[in-house]
């Protein structure tokens, strides 16, 4: 009985989304950004906080693209190509970090709420409810504006506000999976609470954590670039893809490339953990199956 | 039905209450000084101490909520630390803009999403289907400010076509509502894709075409109707993406709404607008939610409230 429900394993599931060219190419992506961020100190030309002798030009403009520095430099004189590189570790360790503690914050509560129901339940979704009803961004902007924000500050901010949709999910899935005969039938069989939480409800929560984790990376990018354009995120001179565009903004009319590189990199992986987290929602998502 | 809309008021009155209390919390609890602020950096200790006093900031917490609320009830927002005017009275000289703004995105999405979202369901499986789900993916990963910076790039600066930012006529809200819009198209085509999809094979489309009727008949009388109504009730969900979107839309084309006032603000943490316009946009939240459940019975009569 337990058999239907299950998830098909893993290697079925990774075989699944090896046919989905959209899949294929979100991950070819990630493993693009992941391994420019893992070797930036090897492939970066310069360093990314170093200002060039010759990196602006007589007039002091930033030098455009393709010329000795492949992506041209920025306002400093600084290689964007090697910033770029360097803002990739930004951006995937907040996305990580991030996304990890707003998964984990929102699987406990909802795996809680759900379980246990009774008043302890009605108190962390009516929580819930409440914190659906913050504007997140606005709430996102105001305390990461007020504490003086480091990557560790944005990431927590971020995780903070990011938590919500998860519990709401894994508590709709918990109730139901309560209500099994399979969860009844072990209960009769004298398992503990903590034996039914951790080895027959959580592996059936498994895919839903898996999808929402990979859509939350997405999410979690877009919120970290947002507040580092706005000058409450990732402080300079670390590099983060939405710092580099608030830095250069007010030159974007005569050195679009500042702003318009790294913004297509934010949406690229962006794009490419959109692309795989609704794949894995087909593949490892049996009611869904067939719907393409 | 008013039963049913009066319960869910008031505990719409609880949330709003919740969200009042921990947003006064955070900020009183966060390191950051309102006080120093007004005072300037050249204010000496006895200043400071005064306008903290004059301000009521001083008290303790629970005081200062309590006073807060009091207020509140009597719609009083409080005043504003540095410009010394009423919070409602800015909040409502700016309200006009922000919900021009957002008519207008909801219209770009709307018009976006569901004529993508159509087209894509008629042409399944083709490589155009394809093609337009891959833009809708694109359209939910591109953060709201990249999108306006180009927007402002080629249509305003490139082609002229449009102002570089600002407020007034027309033409000063198409790039604007298209940036906020262009995201939730994305969202809107995706569910309006399954939706006509799911319709297409029900029972009485198959009628309707062994009856004889045309293709385009089929579609746009019997099958459109039916697939577009629970799409367009999600708009009420909507707000809620928007009131984050504003704030970073607004500054990026200098339009003088409530989300430029809430980032002003949060720059020189004038607590009582922050309070302000966060509970302005909680409001819109809770009502549009609200609007989007009592719709849902109306347009599917399975669903009942409850």
């Amino acid at each position: 009985m337990t058999a239907a429900l299950a998830s098909p394993r893993p290697a079925t599931a990774l075989r699944r989304l090896a046919r989905r060219p959209m899949a294929v190419l979100g991950i070819v992506l990630i493993i693009l950004v992941v391994a420019g961020a893992v070797l930036a100190p090897w492939l970066a030309p310069y360093k990314p906080e170093e200002q060039l002798f010759d990196g602006l030009t007589l007039q002091g403009a930033p030098m455009p693209p393709g010329g000795a520095y492949l992506l041209g430099t920025d306002l400093l004189g600084r290689d964007l190509f090697s910033r770029l590189l360097y803002g990739a570790r930004t951006s995937l360790v907040i996305g990580v970090v991030a996304n990890g503690a707003a998964l984990l914050i929102g699987t406990l509560i909802g795996i809680t709420a759900g379980f246990f129901r009774g008043w302890i339940g009605a108190v962390l979704m009516r929580f819930t409810d409440l914190m659906m009803a913050f504007p997140a961004l606005l709430l996102a902007i105001c305390l990461a504006a007020i504490f003086s924000p480091s990557l560790w500050i944005v990431a927590m901010v971020i995780a903070l506000v990011n938590w919500v949709q998860t519990a709401r999910v894994i508590y709709t899935e918990t109730t139901s999976l309560a209500t099994r005969d399979f969860i009844a039938a072990e209960r009769t069989l004298g398992a503990g609470t903590g034996r039914i939480l951790f080895r027959h409800i959580l592996p059936h929560l498994m895919p839903t954590i898996i999808v929402w984790g990979t859509l939350g990376i997405s999410t979690t990018v877009l919120l970290e670039a947002t507040l580092s354009f706005l000058g409450v995120g990732v402080q300079p001179p670390t590099p983060s893809w939405g710092n580099i565009i608030f830095e250069n903004q007010t030159y974007f009319q005569s050195a679009p490339w500042l702003v318009f590189i790294p913004g297509a990199a934010i949406i690229l992986l962006a794009l490419a953990f959109n692309l795989v987290g609704d794949a894995l929602r087909d593949v490892l998502d049996p009611t869904q199956r067939g719907r393409e | 039905m008013p039963a049913y809309v009066l319960r869910r008021l008031l505990v719409s009155a609880l949330i709003l209450l919740g969200v009042s209390l921990i947003t006064f919390f955070l900020l009183y609890v966060l390191p950051a000084d309102p006080v120093r602020q007004i005072a300037g950096r050249s204010a000496t200790t006895a200043t400071v101490e005064s306008i903290r006093r004059e301000l009521g900031l001083d008290q303790p917490f629970l005081i200062q909520y309590g006073h807060y609320l009091a207020g509140l009830l009597q719609g009083d927002l409080g005043r504003s630390y540095l410009q010394k005017t009423e919070v409602a009275t800015l909040i409502a000289s700016r309200l006009p803009a922000t919900l021009l703004l957002m008519v207008g995105a909801i219209f770009c999405e709307l018009a976006l999403g569901l004529s993508m979202g159509i087209a894509a369901a008629l042409l399944r499986g083709r490589v155009a289907d394809q093609a337009l789900m891959m833009a809708s993916f694109v359209t939910v990963s591109a953060p709201q400010f990249v999108v306006g910076l180009l927007m402002l790039y080629v249509f305003a600066v490139k082609l002229g076509w449009f102002p570089i930012g600002g407020y007034g006529t027309f033409l000063h809200l198409v790039l604007p509502a298209l940036t906020l819009g262009i995201l939730g198209s994305g969202w809107y085509s995706r569910m309006m894709r399954s939706s006509m999809i799911d319709v297409l094979r029900a029972d009485y489309i198959r009628t309707a075409r062994a009856k004889g009727l045309g293709r385009a008949r089929v579609v746009l009388r019997h099958a459109l109707p039916n697939a577009i109504l629970p799409v367009i009730a999600m708009i009420g969900i909507d707000i809620g993406i928007f009131m984050g979107g504003i704030v970073v839309v607004e500054s990026v084309f200098g339009w003088p709404g409530i989300g430029q006032l809430a980032w002003q603000a949060i720059q020189r943490v004038d607590i009582p607008i922050i309070m302000g316009v966060t509970l302005v946009s909680a409001i819109a939240i809770v009502l549009g939610n609200l609007l989007a459940d009592l719709v849902a019975p109306f347009i599917d009569p399975r669903i009942r409230l409850k």
